[in-house]
């Protein structure tokens, strides 16, 4: 059997798993580890210029490919910088393997110099976390690690490891395991069959079903057979914020995203529901309102692989505990068998209904285009859905871009929507998009921000002139914090407080600064050419700041402490 | 409602804080709590008593089951079971309260284990109530110190939380 120190042993543990690259930066707790790196070829490490940027690019790596991202990151400052990284993953149960460096051993406890307690200040924001007290459990430790954040509910999982345990100096044998078992951790592989059975006589003898679908059907690799069970039942769809592309976007049964700033469409149906099939989802108060007055006639039926998750805010009639994949299987079968009859007459008029909700707006996400000289936030995503074909990655930040690009960017593909929708982490969409790019570098990635959230991890722009990381920012540019804004406009008489930025950089000089293409958009005629230019730029990085009004609020919002079907339409309607 | 929660974890670092920070973190109460291996000396045996209503108690050992160092869970309170908590208690026994001290210790079938011309240090073992009862009976003025383990139970007849 070879002999490997620790720090050899992390290296190869990482390239034992597959792991392609690693998103990391460099200090003394870790420097062991990072010689260890520079001696080898198989992982290659990305270096950011903040860590909480390396966390974010592992989430956006798994977010687009379903494996973990790898981050990692020195003792204290290294490891505190990523923690709102990890709690972003942690809300979306995203895979993730968190390395960070920490003093050695005997010093643990001693306040020394980039000293922390990151087991502790991680601990709930994390699956699981390891503190490694000998280097020969290295190989076992990042096997756990892996199992863990991707199996079950998926999440990130952080692995702490003192320098001591990296010395180079001490070598031990080193064998990658295979396979890993833990007797407190046993996931479910399969749904309960009578529950199934159920469920599906259930879905069968509706008269008004909806399919309500999460993120859950993303991570678990399972938007074949969502679709499927749609089409075969002929019922309307429709998706949460991290749920987007596990169904067509672009199919006549979807009925747009659902809650907050959800659909009228999918919000009415939601509300006059009589079964709901929740897969994957979590009755989240962005999607729920006041969960009192939630789809008062529903019978709900709730698949999840997470117990926690069923009956935590809305109590489920049929709950299904298991892979959303092999349970939808499931359903499929049992559809298949059903011998009982539908009340196709029902169903019908469901649809009538629905096709009245949609048109009598005009589409999913009617808004005013105004009188044609100042560019409106919603045409921006517009443009930018045509001119990529709709088949692009996009990774979003937080806010009122974020909601306009999940309303009209009609994602038909899994894994192509990248947004924080959990935890809400400004400065998320640049590095995600790294993240996405390194591993798809022929792919189209835009990253659709503001200008707020853009400048929290701006500093990236230099890591993407390093690795040359070509991805489009559409900076949708109010020169205001549009979701606070709007807000302060319903609900504080327009009283901004602190929601504008005076002093706004020249975002075309600092993109070239960063040696990369800038370009500014200003009125409604430029949009769509300056557009078409930026994508046309296949290998470099272009920077679009585009100015927007100011004034535009998103819609639909659910109203407080409503229902799901008490809306704002616009500015003066409500329903 | 009260209910004893009876958790086998691994015996890992750790595995403490994480079931104490889990109570925290979801505003969940702990009211009592004891711990210690068992004779497996790779499990714990962790009691927490907590209170609230069904849906919050269900939520809890959900939550508590997802801990990865949790091995299996009980909530004893379902069903019948045994549930005792050890206090040791120091009493001011001194001229004629010495001997009614001792008679209420006898009638509490609790024992001195430690005297000192004026303290008596008893100790007493039984449910919560019991041992609230006999701070009662001896006197809140009385009573100098109090130490209470916590609960501690486990289930009645062939039912049993093992692996």
């Amino acid at each position: 059997m070879e002999l490997l120190s620790g720090a050899d042993m992390v290296v190869r543990s990482l390239a034992d798993e597959g792991v392609k690259h690693i998103y990391g930066y460099p200090g003394g707790a870790l420097l062991h580890v990072y010689d260890a790196i520079f001696r080898q070829k198989e992982v290659s490490h990305i270096l950011v210029r903040h860590e909480q940027a390396a966390a974010h690019m592992a989430d956006g790596y798994a977010r687009a490919t379903g494996k973990p991202g790898v981050a990692l990151v020195t003792s204290g400052p290294g490891a505190t910088n990523t923690i709102t990284g990890i709690a972003t993953a942690y809300m979306d149960s995203i895979p993730m393997v968190i390395i960070s460096g920490q003093v050695p051993s005997a010093a643990i406890g001693s306040d020394m110099f980039q000293e922390v307690d990151m087991v502790g200040i991680s601990r709930p924001i994390v699956k699981h976390s390891f503190l490694v007290k000998r280097a020969e459990d290295i190989p076992e430790i990042i096997k756990k690690a892996f199992y863990l954040a991707q199996t079950g509910r998926p999440g990130p999982v952080v692995v702490d490891i003192p320098k001591d345990i990296t010395d180079p100096n001490l070598k031990f044998e080193y064998q990658y395991p295979e396979t890993i078992k833990l007797r407190s951790y046993t996931p479910p592989s399969k749904g309960h069959n009578g529950q199934i059975r159920k469920a599906v006589d259930l879905l069968m003898q509706a008269r008004r079903p909806i399919i309500y679908a999460g993120g859950g059907v993303i991570m678990g690799n399972a938007s074949t057979q969502l679709t499927q069970l749609a089409k075969d039942l002929n019922v309307p769809v429709t998706n949460t914020l991290n749920g987007l592309g596990g169904f067509p976007g672009s199919d006549c049964q979807f009925v747009g995203m659902l809650g907050m700033h959800g659909s009228y469409c999918a919000n009415m149906a939601m509300h006059h529901a009589d079964i709901i099939l929740a897969v994957g989802a979590r009755f989240d108060d962005r999607v729920t309102n006041n969960t009192a007055k939630f789809c008062p006639d529903a019978k709900i039926i709730h698949i999840d692989i997470d117990p926690a998750s069923i009956s935590k805010t809305i109590t489920a009639d049929v709950p299904i505990v298991g892979p959303v994949g092999a349970v939808l299987d499931g359903f499929l079968r049992h559809i298949t068998d059903y011998s009982g009859s539908r009340d196709q007459e029902a169903i019908d008029a469901w649809w009538r209904q629905i096709d009245e909700w949609r048109d009598s707006r005009g589409g999913l996400f009617p808004y005013d285009k105004g009188d044609g000289t100042i560019l409106k936030p919603q045409q921006v995503i517009e443009a930018l859905y045509e001119v990529t074909g709709g088949d692009a990655f996009v990774t979003s930040d937080v806010g009122q871009h974020q909601m306009f690009a999940a309303q009209y960017y009609r994602f038909d593909k899994p894994n192509r929507w990248i947004n924080s929708g959990g935890l809400g982490t400004m400065g998320f969409g640049l590095p995600a998009a790294m993240g996405v790019k390194l591993t798809h570098p022929d792919a189209t990635v835009a990253c659709v921000t503001g200008e707020g959230s853009i400048q929290m991890n701006i500093q990236e722009l230099s890591t993407c002139l390093q690795y040359d990381l070509g991805v489009k920012i559409i900076n949708v540019n109010n020169q205001a914090l549009g979701m606070v804004r709007q807000w302060q406009d319903m609900m504080y008489d327009s009283r901004y407080s602190h929601s504008y930025m005076e002093s706004l950089p020249s975002f075309v000089k600092l993109a070239e600064s960063y040696g990369h293409v800038g370009i500014q958009v200003t009125t409604p005629s430029d949009l769509r050419p300056a557009m078409e230019e930026a994508f046309s730029l296949k290998d470099r990085l272009v920077f679009m700041d585009i100015r927007v009004d100011a004034n535009e609020h998103v819609y639909p919002m659910q109203i407080k402490d409503g229902s799901m079907r008490d809306l704002w339409l616009s500015k003066t309607e409500r329903t | 409602m009260r209910r004893i929660i009876s958790v086998l974890v691994e015996n890992e670092p750790g595995a403490l804080s994480r079931i104490v920070g889990l109570f925290s973190q979801r505003n969940y109460n702990i009211e009592t709590l004891t711990v210690a291996p068992t004779e497996d000396s790779t499990l714990s045996r962790l009691t927490v008593t907590t209170r609230g209503n069904p849906q919050v108690v269900e939520q809890i050992t959900k939550q508590l089951n997802k801990l990865i160092d949790v091995v299996k869970l009980v909530d004893l309170t379902e069903g019948s079971h045994v549930e005792r908590e050890l206090m040791l208690v120091k009493v001011r026994a001194s001229g004629p309260l010495r001997a009614e001290v001792k008679r209420t210790v006898d009638i509490f079938r609790g024992h001195i284990v430690d005297v000192t011309s004026s303290v008596y240090t008893i100790q007493l073992v039984g449910t919560q109530e019991k041992l609230d009862a006999f701070i009662e009976a001896v006197g809140h003025a009385q009573v100098l110190e109090v130490v209470r383990s916590g609960i501690t139970g486990i289930a009645r007849g062939e039912k049993v939380l093992t692996l």
